[in-house]
């Protein structure tokens, strides 16, 4: 029977990438929350864990800086947040105390992805040293 | 790993904060600094945000560039005050535009911008510490 470790780790390990993404969208947000006409972004999860799970981006490396960004990725995970007040006449949609709650919710999620994946990992331990 | 980015990030939104904390120190410390010209009377300055593009980070991410500091248009204070050491010709004295009120309210928001950009990079190394542990529990 052949281990595949991939297998093994399920969806958590991507779920966990798909957080850490997010976490950096996210403090984005809250360091430009003074910036003039910025908008606030996030992560489509659903989105952004399927294209992870496929892992479908190619991308063409750049020797140049003159050469154009040519990347095959179809990435629409990231989408722009309805502001839930009008306009403060900056242009600006960011909300900081929403996007703190964002934040922390966010890292208590990676957490737990974190503690299936310890669970996975301490399962096979379990498994490899026969339960002693 | 994008958590690493969160440093740069949250790194760039403090510096941007504290820029605006030394302008409205400035801005206060010369509330008070008269002069005898309008030429060289200090004028409110203020920094401009700007999000940051940068080719090394994702598209995703921005950082906060400050574009530049710009010095307020709104009109001087101009007193008459013959016997002021500092008075023209004519009698007056110059003050700066500088409103205090709202340099300490800009004072108040950048000092809390500041710290909740603190919070989000403690954050993220909490999660990064806890990702370096994984397994080993």
């Amino acid at each position: 029977m052949a281990v595949s470790l991939d297998k093994a780790l399920g969806i958590h390990q991507h779920a966990l990438l798909v957080r850490s993404e997010r976490a950096e969208v996210i403090a984005s947000n809250i360091a430009n929350a003074d910036t003039p006409g910025y908008k606030a972004k996030d992560l489509d999860f659903a989105d952004a864990l399927a294209n992870a799970q496929k892992n479908q981006s190619y991308k063409m490396s750049k020797t140049n800086d003159k050469h154009f960004d040519l990347s095959f990725d179809i990435d629409t995970s990231n989408k722009y947040r309805n502001p839930m007040q009008p306009d403060t006449g900056d242009g600006n949609s960011v909300d900081v105390q929403v996007e703190r709650n964002m934040f922390m919710q966010n890292s208590m999620e990676y957490q737990a992805s974190l503690q299936f994946l310890n669970g996975k990992i301490k399962a096979m331990k379990k498994a490899l040293s026969g339960g002693q | 790993m994008s958590l690493y980015n969160v440093f740069d990030v949250s790194g760039s939104g403090m510096s941007a904060q504290s820029v605006r904390l030394n302008t409205t120190a400035s801005n206060i410390a010369n509330a008070n600094s008269v002069s005898s010209s309008i030429d060289e009377t200090y004028r409110a300055r203020h920094p401009v945000f700007s999000a940051e593009m940068t080719k090394a980070m994702s598209d995703q991410a921005r950082g906060v560039n400050v574009l530049g500091i710009v010095e307020s248009d709104a009109p001087l204070n101009i007193e008459h005050n013959p016997n002021h050491p500092m008075a023209d010709k004519d009698g007056y004295v110059y003050k700066p535009n500088v409103n205090v009120v709202e340099e300490m309210a800009n004072m108040i928001s950048a000092s809390r911008s500041y710290e909740t950009n603190v919070q989000v990079a403690d954050a993220a190394k909490q999660m990064l510490s806890k990702t370096l542990l994984m397994g080993q529990r």
